[in-house]
């Protein structure tokens, strides 16, 4: 399919356990993504999966294991630090601006790469205005990217759902990210919407070179795009490889379908 | 600029205008949110070097070009500097499937094609094994190419650089080529939608395309101050000769639409003073102005009424400097503040100085619609054969229900069958490579037989009512338009397409397909919940709304004496829409109606033999090509019919 050449360890995550409470929503899970691949997660609901994703940017910390990222190595991740370091992602439950236009919310996304400050923002002095000309471009080729030209100036909030999704997209594309973590990004699309999402996860992939960890329900969407799956159950991982072998594990057969006692 | 002054073709015409108006803009393109301008000497810069690639790629003097894609400043570079080397660029439909495209590249032994992106590279890689002749494919867009290696592929960008070593070596060799081109050379091929058969390459040379263009631009005063939207597919001729021809005669600036979901802002942004559009974008137009009416709060709603009202009934009168009363006068000028004015800014036309409609019939109430508003829209007739432009309604003369008046240098007559015939220096030389359909198209004294019934109406001005294979006759001889009655019922937003059928049977039926977007909004303010298409069309609400909508069209024809007698009894509203995949359509979007006809054959019969329903089991094409099977009841049901007004009246005097 493409020639593009899958690199070494990017991101690793060693026995990491998190718990709330009394719930333990991962337990002592590594595995590790490399770069340029496609790595999707999959596990039945409540298995950790985005339990994971939130460790990894930092929005959850584990209590124990490490997580190396680009040969540094991290008790636990923290957010902010994340971004800078060039991870992206987006949400299950779609987290824009609703009453901003798509532009604006793409343009949230190239926040973290504005250098001048507030006052020079707010004059429209001239480093700014440079600046945000640059921005600018950056976001327009996100949005001729993911050919969405002609909601440039809608309000995000009046678009439809797969619409929404793929702002949600760009946004995180704005950022130019290494690593793009995306948390269900074809849930609740009709068939043609969920063919559109692949086709651009895949040029993502594929044309920026972008790293990306993608949780998914749809077999058929992760078993055509994924070079490997982890899979989770109860916050435990039991399988890891290429697509056709997890399909074939019979641990990932029963945690899907149930086992007869 | 006279015809005679050596400007007798596209490519000097081009070098002509780099020289007079070289820093005007050219063409313009929306590009990453912003317009970029192309002077015509950068315009003609890159024609000349792109002249020089494309003759090293082996492109010789009359060679045919494939040229599949939108309208992009550099596919309209490339098919000029195809042009000046004496070839002959083939548009083709860009939505057209794979296998559409293999007949006109083996018809013209086309070696080199120029496609606008993956996507068109695809369907010619596909058909590849079937067209031997095929070489190279340039592709503008790189997107989604690096991973192909077939050998016949080459970027814009390789072509261009090539282009620029070549211009180095021998500056010179473009315009010694253009040199050699003559005005009676082949300088384009448009192959017909095909309502019926095989497509036909029509041939026109640069004389039959820049004749009717400069003649036409005089008559409206077209300069180079004028811009226009190329935004129709460019395979059709008039997108070539609004856009290409007569920007190429006056050095208009063509502006190209940043993809073809922006059209409706890109036509904001950019302003037009000219302008085109066949009657189904109007009406698409109109659909969406109801539509965002019904949603407004009252008191916009009761203004639009209000004021629309007033336009109705003075504002094509004030469009033709007809008298008006000054009360009048003060009416519309107040609703052109409040209601006309924004609207035509919402539409994009606040500059259109000559806007035409053609291509079909267009409903009458319609095309008043936008004159109404203060839009200068006009008729005119013409086909690719005749190169578009054979009548135009002049300025003061617009008639919703005629074509108008010859164009200077068009002869026009009728034949003992109403057939409309022309004879004009716009009239194409041949079909390729199809001597006998040419003889059946051009007779003895070369005249083009259109296939167009009509007459002269009383002004002189042209009426066209259908075509003359359509024309039809209820069994009791009364006459049958089918057309006609059609668009009179699409101007209702509620229909999309409707197809009548009543030629030598005693009363007029009809499918109808109902417009998705209208309607579907239509039900979510009631609530109503509905699963698409199929499942709206058959719920008993929409066929009341459609039946209220025939309803209105039969009262409407109980006024005209001729064809009262063709009211629409029964209708149906059909499982599907009707669509071009399915060749029910053809590109251009019209209905086909014979294949509609015999392909649903078992539901014309339902519909005569006076059924409440009928079943149907169909094969449905879905948008991403798989296919399934649809089985179920469809209604039929009747509509009310009126006595002709005019019988009434007899009745009324003999009581």
């Amino acid at each position: 399919m493409s020639s593009r050449q899958v690199g070494g360890v990017m991101l690793a995550v060693e026995n990491v356990s998190l718990t709330f409470g009394g719930v333990k929503a991962l337990q002592e899970v590594s595995f590790d993504v490399r770069e340029n691949e496609v790595r999707a997660i999959i596990g039945p609901n409540g298995a950790g999966k985005s339990s994971m994703l939130n460790v990894i940017n930092g929005v959850y910390h584990p209590q124990q294991g490490k997580i190396r990222f680009q040969g540094r190595e991290f008790r636990d991740m923290d957010s902010h630090q994340t971004a800078e370091m060039g991870v992206a992602r987006t949400f299950q439950n779609i987290a824009l601006f609703k009453g901003m236009t798509v532009l604006d919310n793409l343009m949230t996304g190239r926040n973290l790469k504005m250098r001048c400050n507030f006052l020079q923002q707010a004059l429209w002095i001239g480093p700014a205005k440079r600046e945000e000309l640059e921005h600018r471009r950056a976001v327009e080729e996100v949005i001729d990217f993911l050919e969405i030209q002609h909601i440039r100036k809608t309000p995000v909030g009046k678009l439809p759902y797969g619409l929404q999704k793929r702002v949600e997209l760009g946004r995180a594309l704005a950022a130019e990210p290494k690593l793009l973590l995306l948390d269900e990004p074809m849930a609740g699309m009709n068939l043609e919407e969920k063919q559109d999402m692949c086709r651009f996860v895949l040029e993502v992939n594929d044309h920026y070179g972008t790293t990306i960890v993608l949780i998914e329900h749809d077999m058929g969407v992760v078993m055509d795009i994924s070079d490997r799956v982890v899979v989770l159950d109860y916050g435990r991982k039991i399988a890891d490889g290429s697509p056709e072998e997890v399909r074939g594990n019979q641990t990932v057969i029963d945690a899907y379908l149930g086992v007869a006692h | 600029m006279a015809p005679g002054d050596g400007m007798d073709t596209f490519p000097k015409l081009l070098m002509h205008h780099a020289q007079a108006r070289g820093d005007r803009p050219a063409i313009r393109e929306k590009d990453l949110g912003i317009w970029q301008t192309w002077t015509w000497r950068e315009f003609a810069d890159e024609v000349r070097a792109l002249a020089g690639a494309l003759a090293a790629e082996g492109l010789k003097r009359g060679e045919h070009v494939a040229i599949v894609g939108d309208n992009r400043p550099r596919i309209y570079a490339a098919m000029s500097a195809a042009q000046c080397l004496g070839a002959i660029p083939v548009p083709l439909y860009q939505d057209a499937v794979a296998t559409e495209m293999a007949f006109p590249i083996q018809n013209a032994e086309i070696a080199h094609a120029i496609v606008e992106d993956q996507e068109q590279v695809d369907k010619l890689l596909e058909i590849l094994p079937k067209c031997p002749s095929l070489r190279r494919i340039y592709y503008d867009d790189p997107r989604g190419m690096r991973h192909y290696a077939q050998p016949q592929l080459v970027s814009y960008d390789k072509l261009m650089e090539a282009g620029r070593a070549a211009l180095a070596r021998d500056p010179a060799f473009a315009d010694a080529e253009i040199a050699k081109g003559r005005g009676s050379d082949p300088a384009a091929m448009f192959f017909t939608s095909g309502t019926t058969g095989v497509p036909k390459g029509v041939v026109h040379t640069h004389a039959s395309l820049i004749g009717p263009s400069r003649t036409a631009a005089e008559l409206e005063r077209l300069g180079e101050d004028d811009v226009i939207l190329a935004y129709l597919p460019p395979a059709w001729i008039g997108q070539n000769i609004f856009s290409c021809a007569q920007a190429f005669v006056t050095g208009y600036c063509i502006c190209c639409p940043e993809s073809p979901e922006t059209v409706m802002t890109d036509m904001r942004e950019v302003g037009p003073t000219y302008y085109f559009a066949p009657p189904r974008v109007l009406e698409a137009l109109l659909t969406q102005v109801s539509i965002r009416m019904d949603d407004a709060s009252w008191l916009k709603r009761w203004l639009y009424r209000r004021f629309m009202s007033v336009a109705g009934r003075v504002g094509g009168a004030l469009l033709d400097g007809a008298r008006v009363s000054l009360l009048d006068r003060l009416l519309y000028a107040l609703g052109d503040l409040l209601i006309y004015g924004p609207l035509r800014n919402v539409l994009g036309m606040s500059r259109v100085r000559v806007g035409y409609t053609a291509g079909e019939a267009i409903g009458p109430d319609l095309f008043k619609f936008y004159r109404s508003i203060g839009i200068n829209m006009k008729q005119l007739y013409g086909s690719t054969e005749t190169a578009v432009f054979v009548c135009i309604q002049p300025n003061g003369q617009v008639r919703p229900d005629t074509v108008g008046p010859a164009v200077p240098g068009v002869e026009l007559k009728f034949s003992p069958q109403r057939e409309l015939l022309i004879r004009s220096p716009g009239l194409f030389t041949e079909y390729y490579k199809n001597p006998q359909a040419t003889a059946e198209a051009k007779d003895a004294d070369g005249f083009f037989c259109t296939g167009d019934a009509g007459f002269f109406a009383a002004d002189g001005h042209v009426k066209i009512i259908d075509r003359v294979k359509d024309v039809g006759a209820l069994s009791e001889g009364t006459l049958f338009a089918p057309k006609y009655l059609e668009n009179k019922l699409k101007f209702f937003p509620y229909i999309k397409e409707a197809v009548c059928f009543g030629h030598a049977r005693d009363k007029v039926c009809a499918f109808i397909n109902i417009d998705p977007e209208a309607i579907g909004n239509w039900a979510e303010k009631r609530n109503m919940p509905y699963s698409g298409y199929t499942d709206l069309a058959s719920r008993d609400e929409v066929y009341d709304l459609v039946r209220e909508c025939i309803e209105r069209v039969n009262a409407d024809l109980s006024r005209e004496a001729e064809i009262a007698n063709s009211q629409i009894h029964r209708f149906l509203i059909l499982h599907k829409e009707l669509d071009a995949d399915d060749e029910e359509l053809t590109r251009t979007r019209k209905v086909r109606r014979g294949f509609v006809g015999e392909k649903y054959g078992a539901l014309v019969e339902a519909l005569y033999a006076g059924r409440q329903a009928v079943h149907v089991e169909a094969k449905v094409r879905y948008e991403d090509g798989r296919t399934g099977t649809f089985a179920g009841d469809l209604k039929i049901r009747d509509a009310k019919t009126f006595a002709p007004v005019a019988a009434r009246i007899d009745q009324r005097m003999a009581a």
